[in-house]
C-alpha cells in the first residue's frame, strides 16, 4: 500500500518536473522566437513603423502647430466651393475642406486611429476568446454535454460568418446610433468568429497533444490542465492574429466612415473619417484623401509586417 | 484519363459555351445599335420607384414622368410661372371655385387614342375615387398634399377633398369644380402627379388596382411597365439588372418633336462615381453635382447648368423641449450667433444666398422688409444673458449619409454652425443620425430635439407650399402653438384675389421672422451637368428639365 | 456521399428557422420603420401611423412572424416596401450581377494568386518572392473604396481603357434572358454584348479581388513551403522525377487543401461583402441593395435576401467540403 502511494507520488513528482521542464522550454520558445524576430528585417521595419505611430499618437497632440478643429481657412475666407488652398509656409499640407490645418489633423488623428484599432480588436479578442475558449474547453472535456455546447457555439459562429460582415456592422450602428463606441463594437464584432475559431482549434490540438494526455492519465484535474497548460499554450496564435486584426480594424473603420457610419464626434480627427470626408473633394484637392490613405496603409502595413514575422517566428514547422 | 485538370476544365467551358450559344432568341432591334449621337445617357442618383406619377413622390420617378407625360398647365421653361400645357387657357368663375380649361386639340396618347375633355375627367375621377391602398399616404402623396382627401375617405385622419367634380362640356372644354377657394389652383396642377394618362391604357393595365394586403402593397402592371401619356418621349424599357431606364422619341408628338432618339437614365448613387463616369464618357450628363465640383467641371469644358435656387435650408428650433427655447430672446441670440454668410461662401455652390425668409425671393409673397438677424456674436451673448440663459446646453441633431439639393454636405454645415454656437457660449451636444429613417423620425416627432436642420424644395411657385407646409399648424418639428399665426394662414389660403393674397403672404413672412420659430439659413442653387457637346437643355428651378430639346453639337 | 449531402441539407432547415426568427426580431427592434423612409421630409405622424396600419406593423411581432413563415413555406418572400416589387423578382434581377462580379474576382484571385504563391515559395528569398509577398501585404492594407477610385481615375478617366460604371453599355440594347449578362450574350449570340459585359467586370473585379488575392498568395506560399519540406517530395525528387511531375502530382495537390478551404470562406464573404465595390462602380448587385434596404428598413427584402445568402453560403461550403475528397483521397466525406 505504502509502496504504491510512494510510487504514485514519485510519478506525480516526475510529472511536475516534466511540466517545469516544459515551462522552461516554453520560455526558451519565446526567447527563441524573439531572437528570430530580431534577425528578420520585415519585423524590424514593422516594429519601427509601429513605434513611430505610437509615439506620434502619444505626444503628437502636444506638438502640432494649430488646433485641429480651428476653421482658420473659413474665418479668413480662403475656402470657396471648389477652392481649397494647398501647402504654404505655415500650413505644410495645406487646409482641409473646412479650412483646418491638414498637417495638425493628420498628427492628432493618429491617437484616435490607434484607439479605434486597439479597442475594437480587444473587443473582438475578448468576445471571440470567450466563445472559442468555452467551446474548446467543452470539446476537450468531451462527453455528450461538452460536444453539445461546442456544436451550439460553433453554429452561432458559423451564422456570424454567413452574415455579411459589413452589413452586420451597419445594422449594429443603426441599432446603437452613431458613436465612437458603436464603431468599435461594429468593427470588433466582425473579428469575433476569427478569434473564436482560432482559439478553439488550437485548444483542441493542444488537448490531443502528448503532454495533456500524460497529465490526464495521471489523474490531474481536467479543469486544471485547461487553465494551466492548454490556454496559455494556445495564446501564441491568438496574439499573432490580434496584431494582424489591428491592421484590418483600422481599414474597416475607414470603410464604415465611407458609408457615413463613422465616429460622428467632429472634435477629434481620425484618419478613416478624414479619408471618407475627403471624397467629395477628390477633384479639388486629391491630397486630402491621399495623406490619410497613405497614413492608414503604412500603419496597417506595420501591424501586418510585425504580425507576419511573429507568426513565422513562432511557427515550429518553419523553425527547421 | 491522363489529361490534366486545367485542360479538362477549359474543354468543359468551351463545350458549355457552344451548347448554350444561340439557345435563346436575340430580341435586339438593329436601330438601337445606331449612331451614338442619337442617344443621351444621363446619370441619376437613384432608381425611379414607379412609372405612374400618380403614385410617385421621388424625384427620379418624376423626372421620367416629365418626359413621358404632360399636364394641363406646366411651368414656363426655366421658371416657375404657370404656362399652357395640354390646356391652352384657363379661367376661374366669379366665386373662384370652378375653373374652365380650354384644351389643345389633335393631341394623341402614345397608344393612339385621343386626348380630350372626357379623358381629363376620367383621370380626375380615377384619383378622386381612389379606394383601399390607393388612399395610403405613400401611394398618392401629392394628391393628398394638394387635394386632401377622396370621394369616400376610408381613414378618419384624411381631410375632406378640395376637388369636387370634373365635367366635360365639349371635346376641348372641361370644368374642374372645387369645394373651396385655394391658392394652390392652378399652380399645383403643374405637378407631374397630375399628368394625363390614356384612359384606354389605364383600363387595359388595371391601373387603379393597387392590390395586396398588409405589408404586401403591389403596384399594377400599368405603374411598373406600361405608362402611357402624351409626352415627347415614350417609355421603352426598365432594365433593373443594369440600373437603366430607356425612353424613346414619340414620332407622333403633337408639338416640337424630340431631337434625340433615345434617352437613357442610368443610376449611379455615389456622387464621385457619377463624376468619374462623366469624365470617362460612360454618361453624357448627371444631376446633383457636388458644390465643390462645379468650378472644376466648368474648367474642364463641361456644360454646368445652375438651377435658380428654389429651396430653403433652415435651422429649426424646437420650443417644446428645452423651456429656454420658448423665449424669443434666446431664439434671436441663436440667429445672431450664426455666421450664415461664411457658410454660404465656403460650402454652398456659386450663386447661393443667405435666406431672409423661409421662402426664396422668386416666389410671390417674399418680403424684404422683415426683421433681419445679422452675424453679431456680441449681441447674441448679450441676448442670452438678458434671457438668463448664459449656460445653455442644446441637443443639436444632424443627418449623415445624405445630400439634398438644399443641403450638399450636412456634416460640414453642422460643424460650422455648431462652432458658431460654441463661440457665443452655447454648449452643443452633437447628435448625428442616419438620414433615413432615424433623423427624419427624431426631428419630426417627439420633443427630444432642440436644434436640427432641414429644408424644402418647392413643388410649384406658391408661398403656401413653403411657409404653409412648415407653420400652418402645430407640428412636432417646431413644437409651438401660435393660433393667430395659424389663423393668418387660413385666411391667406382662402383669399381668391391673387394680389390681395400676395400681400397677406408678405404679412405672414414678417410675422414669422418676428416670431422666429427657426432661422432660415440659405437658398442654394443645385447644379446639373452635361457633356461638352450637349446643348439645348434649360435648367429649371422645379427640376423640370426637358430632354426633348437636348441635342449634340456637331 | 449522398447521405452526407442529404444530412447537410436537412441541417439547413432548423438553422434557417433560427436565423429567420432572430433576424425578424432584430430588424423590428431597430429604431424607425419603413414608413419614415417612404415618406421622407413630407411625413407627418398621422401618415406614418396610417402606413404602419396598412402594413400590419402594429400587430404583435409573433403574429407578423407567423404570417411571414406561412408565406415562406409557399416560397413567397413578399414585396419590397421600398420598390413595391416582389422580393424574388428583385433577387433574380440583382443576384446575377453579384455572382458575375464574385466569379470575376475569384478568377483573378485564384488565377493570379496560386501561381504567384507557388512561384514565391519555389524562389523563396528571391526578388519574385519579396515582390509578391510585399504586393499582397499592400493589397490587404489598402481600403477597397480608395483602391476603386484610384483604379477608375487611372484606367477610366485618364487612359479610357475600361468603363467606370455599370454592368453593360446601355446603348447596346442587349437582350436579357437570365440577367447573367455574359451568359446572355453567349446564349443570344450577341457577342459584342457579352464582351462588353466582361469588360465592365474588369475594374470592379480587380478592386474586389485585392484582399482575396493577397490572402491566397500568402496561403499558397505557406502551404507549398510546408509541403516542399516533406519527406515524400524529397523522395520524389531523389527518385529523379521531373520537376513538373513533382510539382503537379505531389506539391500542388498536397498544398491545395488549405487553399481550397480559404477559397470557400472567401466566396461567402465576397458574395455578400461587395457593398463598397458595387456602390463605387454603380454595379447592380445585391450588396448595395441590401445596404440601402437597411436604411429603408425594408423588412421583406432584408429577410428574404439574407436567408437566400445564408443558403448560398452553406451550399458553397458544401461544395468546398466535397472538393476535398477530389483533391485529397485521404479525406472521405461521411
Amino acid at each position: 500500500m505504502t509502496i504504491i502511494t510512494g510510487k504514485k507520488k514519485d510519478k506525480i513528482d516526475r510529472l511536475s518536473e516534466l511540466a517545469a521542464r516544459d515551462d522552461e522550454r516554453g520560455v526558451s520558445l519565446w526567447q527563441e522566437a524573439f531572437r528570430r524576430l530580431r534577425r528578420n528585417p520585415a519585423a524590424i521595419i514593422g516594429a519601427v513603423i509601429l513605434a513611430l505611430f505610437v509615439l506620434v499618437a502619444l505626444v503628437g497632440p502636444f506638438l502640432v502647430p494649430y488646433s485641429p478643429t480651428d476653421t482658420i481657412g473659413i474665418r479668413e475666407g480662403l475656402i470657396r466651393p471648389g477652392v481649397i488652398p494647398g501647402a504654404d509656409g505655415d500650413h505644410w499640407l495645406g487646409y482641409d475642406h473646412q479650412g483646418r490645418d491638414e498637417f495638425s489633423r493628420l498628427i492628432v488623428g493618429a491617437r484616435q486611429t490607434l484607439l479605434v484599432g486597439v479597442l475594437s480588436t480587444l473587443i473582438g479578442l475578448a468576445v471571440g476568446a470567450l466563445i472559442g475558449g468555452v467551446a474548446g474547453a467543452a470539446a476537450g472535456l468531451g462527453g455528450r454535454w461538452g460536444r453539445a455546447v461546442d456544436t451550439a457555439l460553433m453554429r452561432i459562429i458559423d451564422m456570424m460568418l454567413a452574415l455579411p460582415s459589413l452589413l452586420l456592422a451597419v445594422s449594429i450602428a443603426a441599432l446603437l446610433g452613431a458613436s465612437l463606441v458603436t464603431v468599435m463594437i461594429a468593427v470588433g464584432v466582425v473579428s469575433v468568429p476569427v478569434f473564436a475559431r482560432l482559439l478553439r482549434g488550437s485548444m483542441i490540438s493542444q488537448a490531443n497533444s502528448d503532454y495533456v494526455l500524460a497529465a490526464t492519465s495521471l489523474g490531474v484535474k481536467k479543469s486544471k490542465i485547461a487553465i494551466t497548460h492548454v490556454v496559455p499554450n494556445s495564446l501564441a496564435p491568438v496574439i499573432v492574429q490580434a496584431t494582424l486584426t489591428l491592421a484590418t480594424a483600422i481599414i474597416e473603420a475607414a470603410a464604415l466612415s465611407f458609408l457615413g457610419l463613422g465616429n460622428p464626434d467632429t472634435a477629434v480627427p481620425e484618419w478613416g473619417v478624414m479619408l471618407a470626408d475627403a471624397q467629395p473633394y477628390l477633384g479639388v484637392r486629391p491630397g486630402l484623401a491621399i495623406y490619410p490613405a497613405v497614413a492608414i496603409i503604412i500603419t496597417a502595413l506595420g501591424f501586418t509586417l510585425l504580425g507576419e514575422a511573429m507568426r513565422e517566428a513562432l511557427d515550429p514547422k518553419l523553425r527547421k | 484519363m491522363r489529361a490534366s485538370r486545367p485542360k479538362v476544365a477549359i474543354a468543359a467551358v468551351a463545350v458549355a459555351a457552344l451548347a448554350v450559344a444561340g439557345c435563346a432568341e436575340s430580341d435586339r432591334d438593329d436601330s438601337s445599335g445606331g449612331s451614338k449621337k442619337d442617344t443621351l445617357v444621363f446619370g441619376v442618383a437613384g432608381d425611379p420607384k414607379v412609372l405612374d406619377p400618380s403614385f410617385a413622390s421621388d424625384g427620379e420617378s418624376l423626372r421620367v414622368a416629365r418626359q413621358v407625360f404632360e399636364t394641363l398647365v406646366r411651368p414656363e421653361e426655366g421658371g416657375t410661372k404657370v404656362t399652357p400645357g395640354l390646356a391652352e387657357s384657363w379661367t376661374p368663375d366669379a366665386a373662384g371655385t370652378t375653373w374652365t380649361f380650354k384644351l389643345r386639340s389633335g393631341v394623341k396618347f402614345h397608344d393612339g387614342t385621343d386626348f380630350n375633355a372626357e379623358a381629363v375627367c376620367k383621370n380626375f375621377d380615377r384619383w378622386y375615387n381612389a379606394k383601399g391602398l390607393m388612399q395610403s399616404p405613400d401611394v398618392t402623396a401629392y394628391w393628398q398634399d394638394v387635394m386632401g382627401g377622396f370621394a369616400k375617405n376610408e381613414s378618419a385622419d384624411l381631410p375632406p377633398s378640395l376637388f369636387k367634380s370634373c365635367t366635360a362640356k365639349d371635346a376641348t372644354t372641361v370644368d374642374l369644380a372645387f369645394t373651396r377657394v385655394s391658392s394652390k389652383i392652378p399652380a399645383a396642377l403643374m405637378l407631374p402627379s397630375f399628368s394625363m394618362h390614356s384612359p384606354a391604357a389605364l383600363e387595359k393595365y388595371d391601373a387603379s388596382n393597387v392590390a395586396g394586403t398588409a405589408e404586401d402593397i403591389k403596384y399594377p402592371a400599368y405603374a411598373t411597365a406600361h405608362p402611357t401619356g402624351t409626352g415627347p418621349f415614350k417609355f421603352k424599357s426598365w432594365d433593373v439588372a443594369n440600373k437603366t431606364l430607356t425612353i424613346e422619341r414619340n414620332d407622333d408628338y403633337a408639338g416640337n418633336k424630340a431631337k434625340l432618339k433615345t434617352i437613357i437614365f442610368k443610376t449611379i448613387s455615389d456622387e464621385n462615381a457619377r463624376k468619374q463616369a462623366l469624365r470617362s464618357g460612360d454618361i453624357q450628363g448627371y444631376d446633383l453635382v457636388g458644390p465643390a465640383d462645379v468650378e472644376p467641371l466648368k474648367g474642364e469644358g463641361f456644360n454646368v447648368l445652375t438651377r435658380p435656387a428654389f429651396n430653403v435650408l433652415y435651422l429649426a428650433i424646437n420650443q417644446s423641449g428645452n423651456p429656454k427655447l420658448a423665449d424669443v430672446k434666446v431664439r434671436q441670440a441663436i440667429a445672431h450667433a450664426l455666421n450664415r454668410q461664411a457658410l454660404v461662401d465656403s460650402k454652398l455652390p456659386p450663386g447661393a444666398k443667405v435666406a431672409e425668409n423661409f421662402l426664396p425671393d422668386t416666389v410671390e409673397g417674399w418680403n424684404g422688409d422683415v426683421a433681419k438677424y445679422d452675424y453679431n456674436p456680441e449681441k447674441a451673448k448679450a441676448l442670452l444673458a438678458e434671457a438668463g440663459a448664459s449656460n445653455l446646453t442644446l441637443k443639436f441633431h444632424y443627418p449623415t449619409e445624405v445630400t439634398r439639393p438644399y443641403m450638399p454636405s450636412p456634416k460640414d454645415i453642422f460643424e460650422l454652425l455648431s462652432a458658431d454656437l460654441k463661440a457665443v457660449g452655447i454648449n452643443v451636444q452633437a447628435i448625428p443620425l442616419k438620414w433615413s429613417p432615424d433623423y427624419l423620425n427624431a426631428t419630426t416627432s417627439g420633443n427630444k430635439h432642440d436644434l436640427h436642420f432641414l429644408g424644402w424644395t418647392g413643388d410649384y411657385g406658391d408661398a403656401y407650399n413653403f411657409i404653409g407646409t412648415f407653420f400652418d399648424r402645430k407640428k412636432d418639428e417646431w413644437g409651438f402653438t401660435n393660433q393667430p399665426l395659424f389663423d393668418q394662414f387660413k385666411d391667406a389660403d382662402t383669399t381668391a384675389d391673387a394680389a390681395a393674397r400676395t400681400e397677406k403672404y408678405k404679412a405672414l413672412n414678417k410675422a414669422i421672422m418676428d416670431f422666429l420659430p427657426g432661422v432660415p439659413v440659405s437658398h442654394s442653387p443645385p447644379a446639373i451637368v452635361f457633356g461638352k457637346d450637349v446643348t439645348g437643355i434649360k435648367a429649371s428651378p422645379l427640376t423640370d428639365e426637358r430632354y426633348a430639346t437636348a441635342e449634340f453639337k456637331s | 456521399m449522398f447521405r452526407f449531402i442529404v444530412r447537410r441539407l436537412l441541417q439547413l432547415i432548423p438553422t434557417l428557422f433560427g436565423l429567420s426568427l432572430l433576424l425578424f426580431i432584430w430588424l423590428r427592434r431597430l429604431p424607425g420603420g419603413p414608413e419614415t423612409a417612404i415618406l421622407g421630409e413630407r411625413g407627418t405622424p398621422e401618415m406614418r401611423a396610417q402606413i404602419r396600419r396598412n402594413m400590419g406593423l402594429d400587430e404583435p411581432i409573433l403574429v407578423q412572424y407567423g404570417r411571414f413563415v406561412r408565406r415562406l413555406i409557399k416560397l413567397d418572400l413578399g414585396t419590397s416596401t421600398n420598390t413595391k416589387r416582389a422580393v424574388t423578382t428583385e433577387f433574380l434581377e440583382r443576384f446575377p450581377g453579384t455572382v458575375e462580379l464574385t466569379v470575376m474576382a475569384l478568377v483573378i484571385a485564384i488565377g493570379l494568386g496560386i501561381p504567384l504563391g507557388y512561384l514565391a515559395a519555389r524562389r523563396r528569398g528571391q526578388l519574385l518572392d519579396h515582390a509578391s509577398v510585399g504586393g499582397s501585404l499592400i493589397g490587404i492594407c489598402i481600403p477597397v473604396f480608395f483602391l476603386a477610385y484610384v483604379l477608375k481615375a487611372i484606367f477610366s478617366e485618364n487612359l479610357g481603357w475600361f468603363p467606370a460604371s455599370g454592368r453593360q453599355d446601355p446603348t447596346l440594347g442587349a437582350t436579357r434572358v437570365t440577367n447573367f449578362f455574359v451568359l446572355d450574350g453567349i446564349m443570344t449570340r450577341e457577342w459584342d454584348a457579352a464582351a462588353d459585359a466582361l469588360w465592365h467586370l474588369v475594374l470592379p473585379g480587380v478592386a474586389l479581388a485585392s484582399i482575396p488575392l493577397a490572402i491566397i498568395v500568402r496561403i499558397t506560399r505557406a502551404s507549398v513551403l510546408e509541403v516542399l519540406n516533406e519527406d515524400f517530395v524529397r523522395t520524389a525528387e531523389a527518385k529523379g522525377l521531373t520537376e513538373s511531375t513533382v510539382r503537379r502530382r505531389h506539391v500542388l495537390r498536397n498544398a491545395m487543401l488549405p487553399v481550397v478551404t480559404s477559397i470557400g470562406l472567401l466566396t461567402g464573404g465576397l458574395l455578400s461583402g461587395a457593398v463598397l465595390t458595387e456602390t463605387v462602380f454603380a454595379f447592380s448587385g445585391i450588396g448595395a441593395f441590401i445596404y440601402d434596404a437597411i436604411g429603408q428598413r425594408d423588412y421583406p427584402v432584408l429577410m428574404g435576401f439574407i436567408l437566400i445568402i445564408a443558403v448560398v453560403y452553406v451550399l458553397v461550403n458544401l461544395l468546398v467540403d466535397l472538393s476535398y475528397s477530389l483533391i485529397d483521397p485521404r479525406v472521405r466525406v461521411r
